[in-house]
């Protein structure tokens, strides 16, 4: 051991010698001679002071010396007066005189080990404040003869009472290994003590210390694990941060992975090939399990999302992202979303970890689009990542307001902004082909910009762009050719000239034309410009050589003269490889093959392409490329590893947060682990049943497995008989309930789940319809359209661009299991399959939001959803743009105080319709969403878009223009008073609670006279929720049923009741608004004494 | 994790330097001053810089870089958000966190550094518990400490360091038992040039200034909590509370700090309190232009707009501005290009106007966009969303203590495009 230690002194000494030197070499730079000479003198006083017999004087002399090292000073002579208070009494020069042996010990070792004596004494003091500081010290006297002394103390403190010594013992881990990595054996034995260690104090340090010391040991964390989810809330706030990530590795060795759902679903080739049945059996071979552990670690680190730790909101969101199934990624948005809130450094890196988000999962920002507009006074490179972010959120759908506001950025004052803007103009250009042409207009607009840069910059972006497609842009060169006069910019013109001989032949005409231009002025041209005017020179000459033969013996010969030996030299090598002559030989032969062959288009792509390849919130991602010390994100194991290894035999109640989990043994059996925290156990419970995990979501769950047969049939059914298409829906509809199981298995103990997958009900809901409504064509609506059968009108709108994207939307919704609602729905009125993204995408898109709701007043996802449309426009009147509206009967997407409404636009004509919008001024006060205008249907098409209307809760019409691009009709959508509501969820006390403070003139009553068929609770749940978008209450008393929602706008509550008395029943109404009381109360009554369904 | 600190001023001087493992030698700055150049503006400069063998994570605060050095793997948000701290520290020690400021009080920062950091990981970073082992400095304290020769460091380990609640030190005692919390809301909000709304949202925060003796848990409802969309907490609320009964609930620390803050979603309509008619032109020729600022009430719910106060950055050709305001002064940095218009009180009478001409640097080609106007105000005894605190109840102590609740909204990031 001595023999090693010497070795090491060597090495050391030799090293802070050559620190010594740095810090000689960077003394004088900032310190002129004279003021050095002058310090010299202050440090002959400072050594008197610190012999002096007051503690005030010395402490005085401290405090100069510590101002001294702030500055950088060199202060090292003194060493010897200092080092001998190190035993002083008082607590501030003793503290003072640590700071100095910390900075210098490195460098006088020999004199440091005078002071070691005092701090083995001290770490025996009873003031544990004292023991800790002694300990942090001495460990942090990089002196490497006390390496012995250092590992006693760090495993004598380790055991110590207080847990802050051994938080100090944790951190002393860390620098006594890189002091001396030959300890590693004996400090990864303390780690794994203090690994045990209960208090919250020690698990974030010691974790630090596992990271530095032995990241590879996984094995240490086994046992370790629950306890450390379990603590994790309670951890001070940066060892969350340390916890947090490497508890993300730990995840990814130990579980499977929660994605492969998606994997199967990518796989198109695969699908195909499975029969129907086939897919059954491999449902039921591997049904997906999260392990209760996963689901422990993703559900103990969400209430971090809260936190105001900047550092810890993100790694949770990386621990998410790295291991959460992609349904619940959405949680993530938010909380990011708010911190670019923070400062600038902050917003830089969430931004950077956003941009490479956003480019594999579009939808989860997409809502967010404006949190990204950009700010005249954000910094540059902040304004650049929104830029990028932005571009990756574009789509069809959004593009226009994307452009819109690149519009505004385009003009800025910042240019480095400006060019980047054009930029990704030209990288939407690529990606979405609709707006191509906009765009080169755009960008061909921008040419005659004052700005060098933005000229630039726009030239070369068109010239990418036009590679990609230049046989449809010859006008776009002409216009080009155009404007070349104006444009001085010499980037710029060498770009066109470069255009104009790449494509000479699309525009024969031209291309000569501005050779002779260039001729002329060839002289006073920059070097970049001859070069590309000699390139089109002998590009011409080899397609058109009877115009331009003279020509490009002008230019070659004034070529040849030139100054620049660069364009001499071009010039020499181009006339003997285009002009035959008898030494040119072979290669002149080849010349059209090598001066036109066809260049591959440049590829415009995010430059946060690839850095998903680093673990999200690391310098290495930030840098994006390897930091050193940067821990590998493994991948999901295939198998997942003895899980049994975290088990725990003994539990002993730890004081604060509630006990380790209890050993158990299968997975999805929740309810064998306890927790001593009450509230954990009782949502633990909820989750132990997993089918009847909410109250209100009981029934349905219930109905779920026949639903699902009933959906299997009607697929068959419609397979049956339909073409290849539809096979492949239903295949992803068999991939739906293959999912299923493991949407029930895993415990969703937070309202977000439960609401997530009661969301789904409806979905599924919309789902069944619709496929049931694909099997018998023929519908109320294809009555409209009367040429064409509605699998036919189906096929139109799919081919459809504009489709597309709803299809494929239609795709990733379906992540989300099956249930039905067939009790509810009364013969569902089919509706042609264009109204696809009714109300389940809305409810996806919904789902972004997951603001956490009450439990008192709970908004839950409508009972029902009339299928039944209403018409706003008819053909006769539109000039064959016929318009449906129907109530989706969802939360609106556009603003909270909205009713979402769905329109169906279909074109009967036999032209094509353009630019069919919703014109900006709307006649009366409501306050509308407009769709985004849709710049072409087809005839016979029809497209479904949605839209929101803020009806103040009144019934007064909203009426609107509807225009093409030729007509504009005036239209209105009158809602029913049912339509102004939202169901909500409250327990049966709550409700008479709330139903007791809305009395007197808040509630109105009526009593009717049922017919005998309508009273049964069913029949009497549907007539309501038929009428009204309420939420039923699951009622005690058999004849009494009670429905609660709130209204739209703003939020009122609105209670219905109906109490049955054979034969009479008596409906009760309590809302604030009267009004709206009373006519649901009038429509109530004619909806209950109605026979027919 | 953070290896080494420095402080370098604006002008570029480096006045400080912290190691917290082996010392680095300044020299590793020169790679900041290198980009810190390069940037121009020091809000360019790019929070992380790599260098050969360390990597600079930096933050600019207070016309401060706080440059933390760092050389193996970490998460930058973790280095940032507590250099942040750092800067937040010094600002409650020492009233302004500034050059000045730090090297008056170079052997405070110097303990708060060595108390915060271990090792270059977070050892103390919680005020409470910080002001504990270091005492604030105060006049009365250092004339007494110079007589009696007691120092301002404190012997025992903080009670807040051991506790489940590190933030509340133990044994707090007033004579007036208080608790005010201010609800401040700001507005961000980009304006397009015809006025019309391209983006807007509320964020606010809730600042409180808890002075209760003992041991007082504290809960605080809203009238409608709903609007909420997205919070974020002090670490003290206890969230399980808040996510079952939407109640925040907590051990308050002692003093001011933030309790939430929050997010209204950006669904909600939000009301825009002023209305700005601008008109700002530059002439082809004659290195000229003109500017026309009129600023209204809009939707104010009756309550008076203060403190308000425009502010441009004009483009760089401008030289001077020649204007005339009917309220209010106004001030052009020629070096900046920043011009500030403070009205103050906006009165619906008589709308406040800015009009002149702008004279540009001769010959110059006409800016091709014009500045947006930046807008400043504060309304007071209003929260623009409608947020209202319910009830404060205390449990836990037996005296009354006295509450109190303001409401104040403010202008964010409220820009109108031009």
């Amino acid at each position: 051991m001595s023999n090693n230690n010497v070795s090491y002194n060597e090495q050391v000494s030799l090293e802070s010698g050559v620190d010594a030197a740095q810090e000689n070499s960077s003394i004088p730079a900032s310190v002129s001679g004279g003021l050095f000479s002058a310090d010299y003198k202050k440090n002959e006083d400072l050594k008197e002071m610190l012999e002096s017999n007051k503690d005030s004087q010395k402490l005085e002399a401290m405090k100069r010396i510590v101002g001294l090292i702030a500055k950088g000073k060199n202060a090292s002579e003194l060493f010897p007066a200092v080092v001998k208070n190190v035993a002083s009494k008082n607590i501030e020069l003793k503290k003072l005189v640590y700071v100095y042996l910390v900075r210098y010990a490195e460098e006088q070792q020999d004199l440091a080990l005078l002071s070691i004596s005092t701090f083995q004494r001290a770490l025996k003091d009873p003031n544990q404040l004292i023991r800790a500081s002694a300990l942090r010290v001495l460990s942090s006297i990089r002196v490497p003869i006390i390496v012995p002394i250092m590992m006693l103390s760090i495993k004598e403190a380790s055991t110590d009472l207080s847990p802050y010594v051994r938080k100090t013992a944790a951190h002393a881990i860390q620098k006594l290994y890189s002091l001396d990595p030959d300890q590693k054996e004996h400090l990864i034995e303390v780690i794994e003590k203090l690994l045990k260690d209960k208090s919250t104090l020690v698990a974030g340090s010691v974790v630090m210390a596992f990271e530095e010391v032995c990241p590879e040991r996984i094995d240490l964390i086994h046992k370790n694990y629950r306890k450390l989810c379990n603590l994790l809330v309670d951890v001070e706030e940066w060892g969350q941060v340390v916890i947090i990530h490497m508890l993300t590795r730990y995840a990814r060795t130990q579980f499977v992975s929660p994605w492969r759902e998606d994997a199967v679903f990518d796989e198109n080739s695969e699908k195909a090939f499975y029969d129907s049945e086939e897919e059954r059996k491999v449902e039921q071979v591997k049904p997906y399990i999260m392990d209760p552990d996963h689901r422990l670690l993703l559900r103990n680190t969400k209430p971090l999302f809260q936190s105001r730790n900047t550092a810890v909101v993100m790694a949770v969101s990386q621990l998410y992202w790295h291991l959460a199934p992609k349904h619940e990624l959405n949680i993530i948005t938010k909380s990011l979303v708010r911190l670019l809130r923070s400062h600038r450094e902050v917003q830089f890196i969430v931004l950077q970890n956003i941009a490479t988000m956003s480019i594999q999962r579009k939808g989860m920002f997409e809502p967010f689009m404006k949190s990204f507009y950009v700010r005249s006074t954000d910094a540059t490179h902040i304004k650049i990542l929104k830029l990028e972010i932005l571009t990756n959120l574009a789509n069809e759908a959004n593009i226009s307001t994307i452009l819109r506001e690149f519009q505004t950025y385009v003009k800025s004052q910042d240019k480095a902004f400006a060019a980047a803007t054009i930029q990704a103009i030209g990288r939407c250009a690529t990606d979405i082909s609709e707006v191509t042409d906009t765009c080169l207009n755009g960008l061909v607009l921008l040419l005659s910009n004052r700005d060098e840069t933005v000229v630039a910059e726009s030239v070369v972006v068109i010239k990418k762009l036009l590679q990609t497609q230049p046989s449809q842009h010859s006008d776009i060169i002409k216009h080009m050719a155009k404007l070349f006069d104006n444009i001085t910019v010499s980037m710029a013109r060498a770009s066109i000239l470069w255009l104009m001989g790449e494509y000479c032949e699309h525009v024969p005409k031209i291309a000569p034309d501005v050779l002779r231009k260039m001729a002329k002025t060839f002289t006073s041209e920059e070097d970049i410009v001859k070069l590309q005017t000699v390139n089109l020179a002998a590009k011409l000459y080899l397609t058109n050589s009877k115009q331009t033969k003279l020509l490009t013996q002008y230019i070659l010969n004034l070529g040849k003269y030139d100054q620049n030996y660069d364009i001499r030299d071009r010039t020499r090598f181009i006339r003997q490889l285009i002009v035959p002559n008898e030494k040119s030989g072979a290669l002149s032969k080849y010349a059209r093959r090598i001066l036109m062959a066809p260049k591959p288009a440049p590829v415009l792509q995010s430059a946060f392409k690839d850095r998903d390849r680093f673990q999200l919130g690391t310098l290495s991602h930030t840098l994006n490329s390897q930091a050193i010390g940067y821990l590998e994100l493994s991948d999901w194991p295939a198998v997942a590893p003895d899980q049994s290894v975290r088990i725990v035999e003994v539990v002993e109640p730890v004081k604060e947060t509630g006990a380790p989990v209890h050993g158990k043994s299968k997975p999805g059996k929740s309810s064998e682990k306890f927790y001593s925290d009450s509230e954990e156990e009782e949502e633990e419970e909820e989750e132990g049943s997993s089918s009847e995990d909410s109250s209100s979501s009981s029934e349905e769950s219930e109905s779920e497995s026949e639903s699902e047969e009933n959906s299997d049939d009607s697929n068959k059914s419609s397979s049956s008989q339909s073409d290849s298409e539809k096979k492949k829906k239903t295949l992803k509809n068999k991939k739906l309930q293959q999912q299923k199981p493991d949407g029930k298995d895993r415990k969703q103990k937070n309202g977000n789940a439960v609401k997530g997958e009661s969301r789904s009900e409806s979905e599924s809901a919309s789902e069944s319809s619709s496929s049931e409504s694909s099997s018998e064509s023929g519908s109320e609506l294809d009555s409209d359209s009367d040429s064409d059968s509605g699998t036919d009108q189906k096929k139109n709108t799919r081919s459809k661009p504009v489709q597309s994207t709803l299809v494929t939307k239609q795709v990733e919704k379906k992540e989300v299991s099956l249930l039905d609602l067939d009790d509810f729905s009364p013969a569902a009125v089919p509706s042609p399959k264009s109204s696809i993204l009714s109300p389940s995408l809305l409810s996806d898109l919904q789902g972004l939001s997951i603001s956490p709701t009450q439990s008192a007043l709970q908004a839950s996802s409508p009972v029902f959803v009339p299928e039944t449309s209403h018409e706003l426009l008819h053909r006769m009147t539109g000039k064959g743009l016929s318009a449906q509206y129907r109530f989706t009967r969802q939360p609106c997407i556009y603003g909270n105080s909205m009713v979402s409404l769905q329109l169906t636009l279909s074109n009967s004509s036999d032209q094509a319709l353009e630019n069919i919008h919703i014109s900006e001024k709307s006649s009366t006060g409501q306050n509308i969403h407009r769709f985004n205008a849709i710049e072409r249907l087809e005839p016979q098409a029809s497209v479904t878009v949605s839209m929101g209307v803020d009806f103040n809760d009144s019934t007064q019409a909203a009426n609107f223009q509807l225009c093409t691009k030729e007509d504009e009709f005036s239209v209105s959508i009158q809602p029913a008073v049912g339509e102004l509501l939202l169901p909500i969820t409250v327990s049966e006390a709550d409700f008479s609670k709330e139903q007791g403070k809305l009395l007197g003139m808040n509630e109105s009553s009526a009593t009717i006279t049922m017919t005998p068929e309508n009273v049964s609770s069913q029949s009497v749940n549907r007539k309501v929720v038929s009428v009204a978008n309420l939420g039923v209450i699951p009622s005690s008393q058999e004849n009494i049923h009670r429905f609660a929602g709130k209204t739209v706008s703003s939020g009122c509550l609105v209670l219905v009741s109906v109490a049955l008395k054979d034969p009479d029943a008596v409906i009760t109404i309590n809302t604030e608004r009267t009004v709206m009381g009373s006519m649901l109360l009038r429509q109530l009554k004619t909806a209950l004494t109605n026979s027919d369904p | 994790m953070i290896h080494s600190l420095f402080l370098i001023n604006n002008a570029g001087d480096l006045f400080l330097e912290k190691h917290w493992k082996s010392v680095i030698s300044r020299s590793v700055c020169d790679y900041f001053f290198e980009a810190r150049e390069k940037a121009v503006e020091p809000d360019n400069v790019p929070p992380v810089i790599r260098t050969p063998h360390h990597y600079l994570i930096n933050i600019y605060r207070e016309k401060i870089f706080f440059v933390s050095v760092i050389q193996t793997e970490v998460p930058p948000l973790f280095v940032i958000e507590f250099l942040h701290r750092v800067a937040e520290t010094f600002q409650d020690y020492f009233g302004e966190c500034s050059e000045t400021t730090i090297k008056d009080n170079v052997v405070i920062v110097y303990e708060l550094l060595e108390e915060m950091l271990d090792n270059g990981f977070p050892l103390a970073t919680e005020s409470n518990i910080l002001k504990e082992l270091i005492r604030p400095p105060t006049i009365l304290r250092s004339m007494v400490n110079t007589i009696t020769g007691s120092s301002n460091v404190g012997e025992t380990l903080p009670t807040g360091q051991l506790s489940t609640i590190p933030w509340r030190r133990a044994g707090v005692k007033y004579t007036n038992n208080e608790a005010y919390f201010d609800v401040v809301e700001e507005i961000d909000a980009i304006l397009d040039k015809s006025g019309t709304t391209v983006f807007a949202e509320i964020q606010g925060v809730i600042e409180a200034c808890v002075k209760l003796s003992g041991m007082p848990d504290l809960s605080l409802s809203f009238m409608n909590p709903r609007l909420l969309d997205d919070v974020s907490f002090h670490p003290c609320v206890r969230y399980k509370r808040w996510e079952s009964e939407r109640v925040i609930s907590f051990i308050p620390p002692d003093g001011n700090f933030q309790l939430m803050s929050y997010h209204i979603s950006a669904q909600n309509l939000v009301a825009i309190p002023v209305y700005v008619k601008q008109n700002i032109s530059f002439f082809e020729t004659g290195s000229s232009g003109r500017m026309d600022i009129t600023v209204g009430p809009k939707q104010t719910m009756g309550k008076t707009v203060e403190c308000l106060v425009v502010t441009v950055h004009m483009p760089k050709v401008v030289l001077s501005a020649n204007l005339n305001a009917t309220q209010g002064t106004y001030n052009y940095d020629p070096v900046t290009k920043i011009l500030v218009w403070d009205i103050g009180k906006l009165n619906p009478q008589k709308l406040p106007n800015l009009k002149g001409s702008l004279s540009l640097q001769s010959g110059a080609p006409k800016p091709e966009e014009n500045p947006s106007l930046n807008i400043d105000l504060k309304i007071q005894q209003l929260a623009i969303s409608g947020l209202k605190v319910n009830r404060l109840d205390m449990y836990g102590e037996k005296y009354k203590p006295f509450k109190g609740v303001k409401y104040v909204t403010k202008a964010g990031k409220f820009q109108v495009r031009t």
